[in-house]
């Protein structure tokens, strides 16, 4: 049976810890081995699902949490981000084109974009009020 | 908490503005206010030196897109020189490279705009 290790740790729906949980993940893939380019992808994707969470799903309530827990296994680290805001329907998103952003001075759908760039899978999944995104990069 | 500092100073009428630390939804406002000012002012030949930038998430990012129109409508540029490779890794992801100045140092940045003159 190979040996799962997890680590999980919750905050505030708040950008002021956005770096608190970047550390977290960087010092999690930093033990599983990952290279730091790959630690460095990792964490710019947490921070981006969180940093979406934070917007869209609480709208800026930093009274609402935020729990992220990361997991290695056969050589693969799953980061799971759950919580209890609006959710996000992945079907309604649409790829921004950025010169058409740059033309009508818009700035967002980036963060989804970066995330899907940078894991190498990602899924979102709703259980009644618990909304998880479940993204994956194999070492 | 996230560590941002930005400072201005001007070379040959260019504002060179130094930023430095991490660049994301936190601080990302900071970053947006003095931009904001700058085009206030009418100061809009800007240099972003990114030597002590250490983190960009897409926040950050959001910011140049936000003013670029703006600032390009004035007559003026945003030039984005000194990134760490780490940095520029994700201005790349968004295809940035090709529709933004982003080049190795800041007397390379005020070539250009001596250039366009």
């Amino acid at each position: 049976m190979p040996s799962i290790r997890q680590h999980s740790m919750r905050i505030s729906a708040s950008t002021d810890e956005l770096e608190k949980i970047r550390s977290f993940v960087a010092s999690h893939a930093g033990e599983f081995g990952f290279s730091e380019t790959d630690v460095n992808d990792i964490v710019l994707a947490v921070d981006e699902a969180c940093t979406n969470i934070i917007k869209h799903a609480y709208e800026w309530n930093p009274e609402k949490n935020i729990s992220v827990s990361v997991a290695f296994r056969n050589n693969e680290m799953l980061v799971s981000i759950i919580d209890e805001g609006k959710p996000f329907d992945p079907g309604s998103y649409q790829t921004p084109k950025l010169e058409e952003q740059l033309k009508n001075k818009k700035r967002s759908g980036y963060g989804i974009l970066l995330i899907r760039k940078l894991m190498d899978n990602v899924e979102y999944r709703k259980r009644q009020s618990r909304n998880e995104i479940r993204m994956t990069k194999k070492r | 908490m996230s560590t941002f500092e930005i400072s201005n100073r001007t070379r040959s009428d260019v504002i060179i503005m130094d930023i430095q630390g991490e660049l994301d939804a936190h601080t990302a406002p900071r970053l947006e206010e003095k931009l904001q000012k700058l085009i206030d002012e009418k100061s809009v030949q800007i240099v972003v030196n990114g030597t002590g930038l250490e983190y960009i998430s897409s926040a950050g990012l959001g910011v140049f897109m936000a003013y670029i129109e703006e600032i390009r409508e004035l007559g003026g540029d945003i030039k984005i020189t000194n990134l760490k490779p780490k940095v520029f890794n994700v201005f790349d992801l968004l295809g940035f490279p090709t529709l933004y100045d982003i080049l190795d140092t800041e007397e390379d940045a005020l070539k250009r705009f001596q250039q366009s003159v």
